[in-house]
């Protein structure tokens, strides 16, 4: 995208009225998506996106700009922009050398030697219309459904006066199909997606007939559901219902700027046994194709895995660059960013629970009375207080050990530390589902996982006293 | 409005220029500058100063629609974009709904919301700000050790419209804000509050308002505990019935009611809630957040009745939806930017209050006992606006004897939306213009569930 010496003629510009970091972060998108929607393919999209954000760090202050034009003119005019920061520092000459990082060269996210295959819009309409047969022929109830599939492709390059010089390809592929189903007591949802960090390689891994049809179903169970309970229960989350228990419930309490601006509530707590002992949580940017994976992260470094709770003790925070260079140590792999309008941020990439030694089905059969999670929504949480909430969207009554009947979608909410501390059983079946992670105005692809498990107690905000 | 959106409109109309016989196009062309300052500790965290452009081009031929956008006005890239619209039309499927707006003849009624000034206000002077916000917030009260974001923004946005079946809109906005958020407590019993100061530009941007507001929202939240559960009228502050209300509009969109996605499709002229529920969307009011003389597809807003003394009159719509439905548009298609197609949705709207004069302290008073909300989590994985069912995590205070008393937090609250409706009690006459699509104003709503301990 842009040449070496352009990179360092324009991290020398950024730096000119002193400074301690400078960086280029270059980035070409272009994306395409469409949409099938009542019956008809409704819209086909195509986007195009291309830039570079330059930020220049003083002391304790990030200046920040952004601009369309990958000129050596338009960069040169942003590292002025960026540099503004610096003016009042004490001036000081750098000279900035960009080398390549031993190896890294730009890798694509995808590591399997071929390419990603870019899929074209014909196939796309083919597999909209086929998810759109598969959910309607599931049942009469089914009154709408809208699919959409989408794939982009994300060319980033990151130079910074550190000398590194970096860059990756990745290729996005998600589908997803939402289905309306009518009852008599009204209408009821269902929502299932599928999203890879790949190209169209991903409809030779999945079903999107599966996909349309558990989309389906879910909306067709949920209009005999009964208004879900009011108050304190145990929970059984299934295999991959979301995971998004752990992303929200400590996750996000986990990443360093929170920590270093005493805003999250395990802040000192490294050591200390903040989660059951069948916790061992990981956060891990390289597993294979999934949504949160990438080679390298948008400050340039490479994807790794980071083990945050081992056997319920706090073992490591999620860092970026800034915070870890103010405690003296390295990345890691952790800073991520929007588009190259953003600045990047400490964010979680595969956030999963490692599998344990139960059985799933006993888990059940040895809950008297409970709700199951099959599947959840979103969730959100306070780092500062740890109070967090999760929705379900697909939940079952658990009576005598046995799964009865649908319940109508409601939020979940407890406390991360002392919901963490509460789960009593973890089984091996162990799923990742796709999500998209929102923090302060930016969103990220994730990936979240976890083995069917147990809490022992949860609130359920349903409306059934 | 300054020269530059005349510029844009001259562009937008020489790609529209470019349309094939037998094709319509429309070109969306936005362009803006945005600066923001965040302070921490006394210095500045980081300072962003951006200008961005993009344009967003559909086409339609036959009755299918295609469209492309890109985040660049590079001669290049507009016939690019344009090539790749009509290409996308070819895919669609062909639906006599179809169609961009025309004229209709609805006189636009001009908002001023353009701050010239903003423009001159030198980089340094916004850092004041902001640093001061952030001393400020640290100093309110001993009880606040520590201030987690103390921001200063502003944006100027310029956009113009142009097709090829006679549409020309231009349109320019600014903005600013102070944000700030604040930690109040110690260890684990610390407790957060946001708070806010919006306008048009720089001036009149009030520190002291957006610290007071994060501060007393903290602070009153010390000590709280798991409440009860059971059934409770529930009172929304004004932040809160925002939310609220943002989500009742999504039934009301023409799109989702043609396309069976909402709790109120086929109930026109029907009762959807008690005689004092009376809903409007009326972008023409200047002081609304969300204020506009144009609608996205370019048409004149308007002020639409929604709900009138609890009976169901209508919907919004864009051009295609109203279409669908049998209705002309209501001038309310809404995009997120050059990179999003038009759909129907509302920009602001109010509930006709109880009675005049009515504040927080007066509904809480009707109201007696209950439970204040000012915050909601979990609203977009616990609120379905198709099914109607609603369930929230929320903090806030119980209400005794009309007064706000003892704090409480991780509690739910839950209902489904038809039944809040026909359930709320009291409407506050102490409407507040927040960012977002619907006035902030005191809620009252009975019956709802409350899950605690």
């Amino acid at each position: 995208m842009i040449d070496p010496p352009v990179l360092e003629r324009v991290l020398s510009e950024a730096l000119r009225s002193g400074g301690d970091f400078a960086e280029v972060f270059a980035e070409d998108r272009s994306s395409a998506s469409a949409l099938l929607d009542d019956g008809r393919i409704e819209e086909l999209s195509s986007g195009r996106e291309r830039g570079a954000g330059i930020r220049v760090v003083v002391g304790e202050t990030t200046g920040f700009a952004h601009t369309a034009d990958l000129s050596e003119n338009g960069l040169l005019r942003a590292a002025e922009a960026a540099s503004a920061v610096a003016r009042s520092a004490p001036a000081g000459t750098t000279a900035v050398a960009a080398q390549a990082l031993a190896g890294s060269g730009v890798p694509t996210t995808r590591g399997d030697g071929e390419g990603p295959r870019p899929g074209s819009k014909a196939e796309s309409l083919e597999l909209l219309q086929r998810a759109d047969d598969a959910a309607r022929s599931t049942g009469g109830a089914v009154s709408q459904v809208q699919a959409g599939c989408g794939t982009s492709t994300r060319r980033v390059l990151i130079a910074n006066s550190e000398g590194l010089l970096a860059g990756d390809e990745q290729a996005r592929t998600r589908f997803s199909v939402s289905c309306v189903a009518v009852g008599d007591a009204g209408l009821q949802t269902g929502f299932e997606s599928a999203a890879r960090t790949m190209g169209f390689e991903l409809f030779d891994e999945i079903s999107v007939e599966d996909l349309a049809r558990l989309a389906a179903e879910r909306a067709l169970a949920k209009l005999e559901a009964r208004p879900a309970p009011s108050g304190e229960l145990p929970v059984v989350l299934a295999g991959g219902s979301g995971g998004i228990l752990f992303h929200e419930a400590c996750g996000h309490g986990l990443e360093a700027d929170h920590i270093v601006k005493d805003a999250s509530v395990y802040t000192g707590k490294i050591g200390q046994q903040v989660a059951s002992p069948l916790v061992t949580l990981v956060d891990d940017g390289t597993v294979g194709s999934e949504w949160g994976t990438f080679a390298v992260d948008d400050e340039g470094r490479p994807a790794q895995r980071n083990v945050l709770i081992e056997d319920g003790i706090l073992t490591d925070y999620l860092w970026d660059y800034l915070r870890a260079r103010k405690e003296g140590r390295r990345s890691s792999g952790n800073g991520r960013r929007q588009t190259y309008q953003h600045l990047p941020m400490v964010r979680m990439t595969n956030t999963f629970l490692l599998p344990g030694t139960d059985d799933a089905e006993e888990i059940v059969a040895q809950t008297p009375h409970g709700v199951y999670v099959a599947k959840l929504g979103g969730g959100q949480v306070n780092t500062t207080t740890g109070d967090f909430v999760f929705g379900t969207t697909e939940a079952y009554l658990i009576e005598g050990g046995k799964i009865t009947e649908p319940l109508r979608d409601a939020n979940l909410i407890g406390n991360g530390p002392e919901i963490l501390q509460r789960i009593d059983a973890v089984a091996t079946d162990f799923a990742m589902t796709p999500g998209t992670c929102g923090k302060d105005g930016q969103s990220v692809p994730v990936g979240c996982g976890q083995a069917t498990m147990r809490l022992t107690g949860v609130t359920i905000g349903g409306t059934a006293g | 409005m300054s020269a530059g959106t005349e510029e844009l409109a001259a562009m937008a109309e020489r790609v529209a220029g470019w349309a094939n016989t037998g094709e319509d196009v429309e070109v969306y062309v936005a362009r803006g500058t945005e600066t923001e300052v965040r302070a921490y500790d006394g210095e500045v965290e980081s300072l962003t100063s951006a200008t961005s452009a993009g344009i967003g081009i559909r086409v339609v031929v036959d009755h299918r629609l295609g469209f492309a956008w890109a985040g660049s006005l590079d001669e290049s890239v507009l016939q690019e974009t344009l090539d790749e619209a009509r290409d996308n039309a070819r895919f669609a499927t062909a639906d006599e709904h179809v169609r961009l707006a025309v004229p209709d003849g609805v006189e636009a009624v001009p908002v001023d919301l353009w701050d010239a000034g903003l423009a001159g206000v030198p980089t340094a002077r916004k850092v004041e700000l902001a640093l001061a916000l952030e001393a400020q917030a640290r100093d309110a009260d001993p009880r606040i050790r520590q201030v987690s974001s103390a921001d200063y923004g502003d944006a100027s946005v310029e956009v113009a419209l142009v097709s090829t079946t006679g549409i020309r809109s231009l349109g320019a906005k600014t903005s600013g804000y102070l944000s700030v958020g604040v930690i109040a407590g110690e260890g684990e019993g610390s407790q957060t509050g946001g708070g806010y100061s919006v306008g048009r530009g720089f001036d009149g941007l009030d520190p002291s308002r957006a610290t007071d507001e994060a501060v007393s929202r903290a602070v009153r939240l010390l000590g709280a505990t798991k409440g009860p559960s059971g059934r409770s009228t529930v009172v929304f502050d004004r932040r809160m019935a925002t939310t609220l209300l943002s989500i009742v509009s999504s039934a009301l969109s023409g799109e989702a009611v043609a396309k069976g996605r909402s709790f109120f499709a086929g109930r026109i002229g029907e009762e959807v809630g008690g005689p004092g529920l009376s809903l409007v969307d009326d972008p023409t009011d200047p002081r609304a957040y969300g204020a506009a003389a144009y609608d996205a597809e370019g048409l004149a807003c308007r002020r639409n009745v929604l709900i009138d003394g609890g009976i169901l009159r209508g919907f919004l719509y864009d051009t295609v939806s109203g279409s669908r439905s049998g209705n002309a548009s209501t001038g309310s298609a809404v995009r997120g930017g050059f990179s999003g197609t038009p759909g129907p949705g509302c920009r602001a709207l109010t509930l006709a209050p109880g009675s005049e004069g009515w504040d927080e302290e007066g509904v809480l008073a009707a109201v007696g006992d209950g439970l204040f909300v000012q915050s909601m989590t979990g609203v977009h994985s616990g609120v379905n606006p198709v099914s109607g069912d609603f369930s929230v995590g929320a903090e806030g205070l119980v209400i005794r004897d009309g007064r706000l008393a003892e704090p409480v937090r991780e509690i739910t609250i839950a209902s489904t939306l038809q039944r809040m409706l026909h359930s709320l009690v009291a409407v506050g006459s102490d409407i507040e213009w927040l960012p977002g699509i619907a006035a902030g104003q005191t809620l009252a709503i009975g019956d709802m569930q409350v899950s605690g301990t």
